[in-house]
C-alpha cells in the first residue's frame, strides 16, 4: 500500500475514547483530590465536634452552653471547673489572660530575635556562616517541646529567673519562664519565614541603596526590611499563633493555676495547658468539666484561625507588591 | 560614504557644541579628566572580564560606552563606584582615579565614594515608599533630618529630573504607582539628591518607550552642564545623539575611544566599523 494512500485514510479521531492511559490519569486525579479533601474534612470534623459539644447539643446530651451561661463563660473572672458543682466557676478570662501573657512574653523575646537572625542570614552572613547557622536553627526547631519545658523548669527558673527575680516574689512555676521558653521555640520559625521574604526582595533595590551611599545597615533596615514588611508581619503572626497553641512547655514551666493576673512571676494556666491538665486526670464523660474542654478548645480554635487568616491576607498583599 | 550618511541620521540638531574638545587619543587640548583608568583589569574569580582599559572621562561631558552584550561595559561602569565590591570574589588591577585619587586604595571609604559617584540602573528601582521618601533617601542616610532642607532638596532634585510638575501634588503617594518612565526619572532624581559629581547610567532608557527615552535623553543633555555622565547604551543612535566621547568595548577590551562624531563617521578600527554598521554584535 502506498504511503500516500495510508495517510489519506487513517486520520486519528479527535473524539474521546476509552483508554487505560485516560483511566490511569483519572485515578491519579481522584487520589490527589481525595488527599486534598481529607484535610478539608478533618477541619470540618473538628469544627463539628467543637460546635456540638459546646453550642448545639445533640439531644440526649446537653451542650456546654446549656449548662453554663454565655455571660458566665465570657465575663466570669474565675475558672474553677474541677471544683464541686456548687463551687465550680466557668469564667474563661483567666485562661485567656494566661494565654495572652505567655504569648506576649514569647513575642517580645522570639520576634525581634528571629527577625535579627533573619536579617543576619539574608544580608550579612557569608555563605559559610549561613551553612553553619541554618542547620543549627533547624535543629532548634526539631527539639521536642517537652524537652524545652524541662529546660525551662530545671534550668531557666532555678539559674536565671530565681536569682534575678526571686526577690520580687517569683514562684517556682511562673509565666515568665513559660514565655521565655515559647519565645525560644518560635525563633527558628520567625527566622526562617522572615529570611525567605527578605531574600525575595530584589537585589536591584539593594544595589540602588548602595549606589546612594548606604551602608549595609542602612540597606537592611531602611530598604530590605521595609520592602518585605508585610511578609515579616505575616511570619510574626504565624509564630504568635504557634505561641498561642503551644501546650507542653507551658504546662511544665508555668504551673497549672488559672490566674487572672498579668504578673509574669506568678504561676498561670493557658488554655492548652488546662486542656492537657484535665485530660491527664480522671474526667467524667458528659460532665460539665469535660464539655468545658471543648468550649476552651473552641475559643482557642477561633483565635488561631483569625490570626492565620490575617497572616494569609497580609502575605497575599506582599506577593502583589512585586508583580 | 555610507557611514557619514548613517551618522547624519543618528545625530540630533542640539549637539550644537562645536566639539572642539578632543579625546585623549585624538590629541588636541584635553579637558580636565574627572575619572581616569589606567591599564585597568577586572576579574570575577579567575575569569578576567576586563583587560587593559585606559580611559579618561572628561568633566561635565557625556561619555558613552558601547559594545556588544557581555563585552564588559557594564562591569567597567560598575567598577567606577565600586558597585562590584558587592559581588564576592571580584578583583581590580591597574588604577582607577577620581580627581587624581585612587578609589581602590586601602583607606578609601566606599560609602563616601558612592555619594560622589551616583548611579542609575537599567531597571528602575523605586523603593516601596512614597515619592518623597524615595528622593529623600540619600540625604537622610547621610544624616540630614531637617524637614525644610529635605523638602528643598527633594523639590530641586525632582525639578532637575524633569519630574516635579508631574508629581508635586502626590509626594505622599507610593512611588510604585508611577509609570515606567516616571519611575526611571524618579531614580535619577534620587541619585541627584545626594549631589554627586558623576552620574553613571547603565542603559537607563533601554526598558522605556520612545517618548520616555526622549525625555531621559533631554534630561541627560541638561544634566551634563553640571555633572560628569558616563552612560552605557546598546542604542548607537542614542550614543551618537547625547555623548561627546564614545568608547567601544569588545570582549573585555576597549577597542577604540574617540570623539563621538569621529568614532561613528570614521572609526580607526575595523571591529568598530563592523559593529556600528551592524555587521556583528
Amino acid at each position: 500500500m502506498s504511503s500516500a494512500g495510508r495517510s489519506r485514510r487513517e486520520k486519528p479521531s479527535l473524539r474521546r475514547a476509552f483508554s487505560w492511559l485516560r483511566l490511569r490519569e483519572e485515578a491519579i486525579r481522584c487520589l490527589l483530590f481525595g488527599c486534598a479533601l481529607l484535610s478539608v474534612m478533618t477541619t470540618l470534623a473538628i469544627i463539628f465536634v467543637l460546635v456540638t459539644e459546646t453550642m448545639i447539643g445533640i439531644p440526649p446530651h446537653t451542650s456546654f452552653f446549656q449548662d453554663v451561661s454565655l455571660s458566665e463563660f465570657f465575663l466570669g473572672t474565675e475558672w474553677t471547673p474541677n471544683f464541686s458543682a456548687e463551687q465550680a466557676h466557668y469564667g474563661v478570662a483567666p485562661l485567656v489572660c494566661g494565654t495572652l501573657l505567655i504569648t506576649g512574653i514569647s513575642g517580645l523575646i522570639g520576634l525581634p530575635t528571629g527577625l535579627m537572625i533573619a536579617v543576619y542570614l539574608s544580608e550579612y552572613a557569608s555563605p559559610k556562616a549561613r551553612s553553619i547557622c541554618k542547620p543549627m536553627l533547624e535543629m532548634l526547631a526539631g527539639v521536642p517541646t517537652v524537652v524545652y519545658g524541662y529546660f525551662g523548669l530545671r534550668f531557666l527558673t532555678p539559674y536565671f529567673i530565681m536569682p534575678v527575680f526571686g526577690g520580687l516574689g517569683a514562684q517556682g512555676y511562673n509565666a515568665l519562664c513559660g514565655g521565655i521558653v515559647v519565645g525560644i521555640m518560635i525563633i527558628p520559625m520567625v527566622a526562617s519565614l522572615s529570611e525567605d521574604v527578605l531574600r525575595a526582595v530584589p537585589n536591584s533595590l539593594r544595589e540602588s541603596g548602595y549606589a546612594l551611599g548606604a551602608t549595609k545597615f542602612d540597606v537592611s533596615a531602611r530598604i530590605v526590611v521595609p520592602s518585605a514588611l508585610s511578609g515579616v508581619i505575616a511570619s510574626f503572626l504565624l509564630a504568635l499563633s504557634r505561641s498561642i497553641g503551644e501546650t507542653m512547655a507551658v504546662a511544665i514551666c508555668a504551673g497549672n493555676m488559672a490566674n487572672l493576673s498579668l504578673n509574669p512571676l506568678e504561676a498561670t494556666q493557658t488554655m492548652t495547658a488546662f486542656i492537657v491538665n484535665v485530660m491527664q486526670g480522671e474526667v467524667v464523660a458528659g460532665s460539665t468539666l469535660e464539655k468545658s474542654l471543648y468550649a476552651v478548645a473552641l475559643v482557642l480554635f477561633v483565635m488561631t484561625l483569625v490570626m492565620n487568616l490575617v497572616s494569609q491576607l497580609i502575605l497575599e498583599k506582599f506577593r502583589e507588591a512585586y508583580q | 560614504m555610507a557611514l557619514v550618511k548613517a551618522f547624519t541620521q543618528f545625530v540630533d540638531p542640539p549637539s550644537g557644541s562645536t566639539s572642539a574638545e578632543a579625546s585623549p587619543e585624538a590629541g588636541g587640548t584635553p579637558r580636565a579628566a574627572k575619572i581616569e583608568t589606567v591599564n585597568m583589569g577586572f576579574f570575577y574569580g579567575t575569569h578576567q572580564a576586563l583587560r587593559d582599559i585606559s580611559l579618561r572621562i572628561n568633566e561635565c561631558a557625556v561619555t558613552a560606552l558601547i559594545g556588544p552584550s557581555g563585552c564588559g561595559k557594564s562591569t567597567y561602569l560598575r567598577s567606577l563606584n565600586r558597585m562590584n565590591d558587592i559581588i564576592e570574589g571580584t578583583r581590580v588591577t591597574g588604577s582607577v582615579t577620581l580627581d587624581g585619587e585612587d578609589i581602590y586604595a586601602r583607606d578609601v571609604d566606599v560609602v563616601s565614594l558612592r555619594k560622589r559617584v551616583g548611579m542609575v540602573f537599567q531597571k528602575s528601582t523605586p523603593f516601596p515608599k512614597s515619592i518623597f521618601d524615595n528622593v529623600a533617601f540619600g540625604p537622610r542616610i547621610a544624616g540630614l533630618t531637617n524637614r525644610t532642607e529635605l523638602t528643598e532638596i527633594v523639590e530641586r532634585s525632582l525639578q532637575q529630573a524633569a519630574l516635579w510638575n508631574e508629581v508635586k501634588d502626590r509626594m505622599r503617594e507610593s512611588a510604585m504607582a508611577l509609570s515606567g518612565g516616571q519611575q526611571q526619572r524618579l531614580c535619577i532624581a534620587r541619585a541627584l539628591a545626594t549631589s554627586p559629581e558623576i552620574l553613571l547610567m547603565d542603559e537607563p532608557a533601554s526598558a522605556l518607550d520612545p517618548a520616555s527615552t526622549a525625555r531621559i535623553e533631554d534630561l541627560i543633555f541638561e544634566l551634563k552642564q553640571n555633572y560628569t555622565i558616563v552612560i552605557v547604551t546598546h542604542n548607537m543612535q542614542q550614543a551618537a545623539r547625547i555623548s561627546e566621547v564614545t568608547a567601544f568595548f569588545c570582549q573585555g577590551r576597549m577597542v577604540e575611544v574617540g570623539q563621538t562624531k569621529q568614532l561613528f563617521t570614521n572609526p580607526s578600527q575595523k571591529e568598530t566599523e563592523d559593529y556600528i554598521t551592524g555587521r556583528f554584535g
